[in-house]
């Protein structure tokens, strides 16, 4: 009889190990790419040919099938951040910080573009691009936010230093995100408040819910797209800044 | 295509905003990884 001694990883400890990392999720790029493409011709073929104008807005409602699925990005991808900067103080998880600093210069993009959408669909909408109302500026606010972040990462030339500064800083910025949602509900706003994300379910009718829904999907399977990709560049890069230490030290000797 | 109404310009350039954008980040994203592959890959790592 013989006994397999050798110690099985769970998965979050292979999750924890960069180069399974790479091989596991590797294999699932291209068929996530696959599926993002698909649905983003389904939700653009939905947008522009298959839903109604609002009786209210008219066509300007075709904005929201890009400009709520960013804004939502915005604030996921923080949300995103800071459960990875909990990984980072408290469970010291090797990839939380790669994880962190892959999703900062997504969640700024996205963050941009629901503040362009937004004013796009301002001007014909309110008579103007922008309001300095709640909703608004707090997401600015976080537009700044994630670039602090991305220069805090620029900052230091220690990695590990880094995210145990971004980390706390990201926490504290946490504290936006509830704003952002409820800024609607505590202030006056020119912003509608909620329609979709409600207690007692969306006040669309169905024919706008389905391409939205769609885009939401599409634009969120690309978020998870990139920030892999983003992730493994990361995991490569450390490994390249290893490798060239270690010439450097090799041609010093 | 439909028409866009009175405000097709503003529809227009939301969603010519947002995937320039998302070309922009999408390509930038590829680049990079290709970027530190070809380096590592000249390093003599095989590891991919």
């Amino acid at each position: 009889m013989s006994m397999d001694d050798t110690p099985k990883m769970s998965w979050w400890n292979r999750l924890a190990h960069p180069g399974q990392f790479l091989s596991w999720t590797g294999p699932l790029v291209w068929p996530l790419a696959a599926v993002t493409a698909a649905l983003f011709a389904l939700g653009l073929w939905f947008a522009f040919f298959n839903s109604p104008a609002d009786y209210q807005m008219g066509d300007t409602v075709r904005i929201m099938y890009v400009h709520v699925p960013t804004a939502w990005l915005s604030q996921f991808v923080y949300a995103a951040m800071a459960v990875s900067a909990l990984g980072t103080l408290v469970w010291r998880h090797p990839l939380a910080d790669v994880s962190m600093k892959a999703a900062a210069p997504l969640g700024a993009a996205f963050t941009a573009m629901a503040l362009f959408t937004g004013s796009m669909w301002g001007r014909p909408t309110w008579g103007t691009f922008w309001e300095w109302d709640g909703r608004m500026t707090s997401t600015l606010i976080l537009l700044f936010i994630y670039l602090g972040i991305i220069a805090l990462w620029r900052a230091f030339d220690d990695q590990l230093r880094a995210a145990r500064v971004v980390a706390v800083f990201t926490l504290v910025g946490a504290v936006n995100v509830p704003i952002i949602k409820f800024s609607v509900d505590w202030w006056s706003t020119l912003h509608q408040p909620a329609s979709v994300f409600r207690a007692d379910g969306p006040t669309m009718p169905g024919s706008l819910l389905t391409p939205l829904f769609i885009m939401f999907f599409a634009f969120t399977l690309l978020f998870v797209t990139l920030q892999l990709v983003a992730m493994h560049t990361e995991i490569r890069r450390r490994r390249l800044v290893t490798l060239e230490r270690r010439a450097a030290r090799g041609g010093a000797a | 295509m439909i028409a866009l109404g009175e405000h097709a310009e503003f529809i227009i350039a939301a969603y010519a905003g947002v995937f320039i954008g998302l070309g922009v980040l999408i390509g930038w994203t590829v680049i990079a990884n290709r970027r530190v592959r070809a380096r590592l890959a000249a390093l003599g790592d095989t590891r991919g």
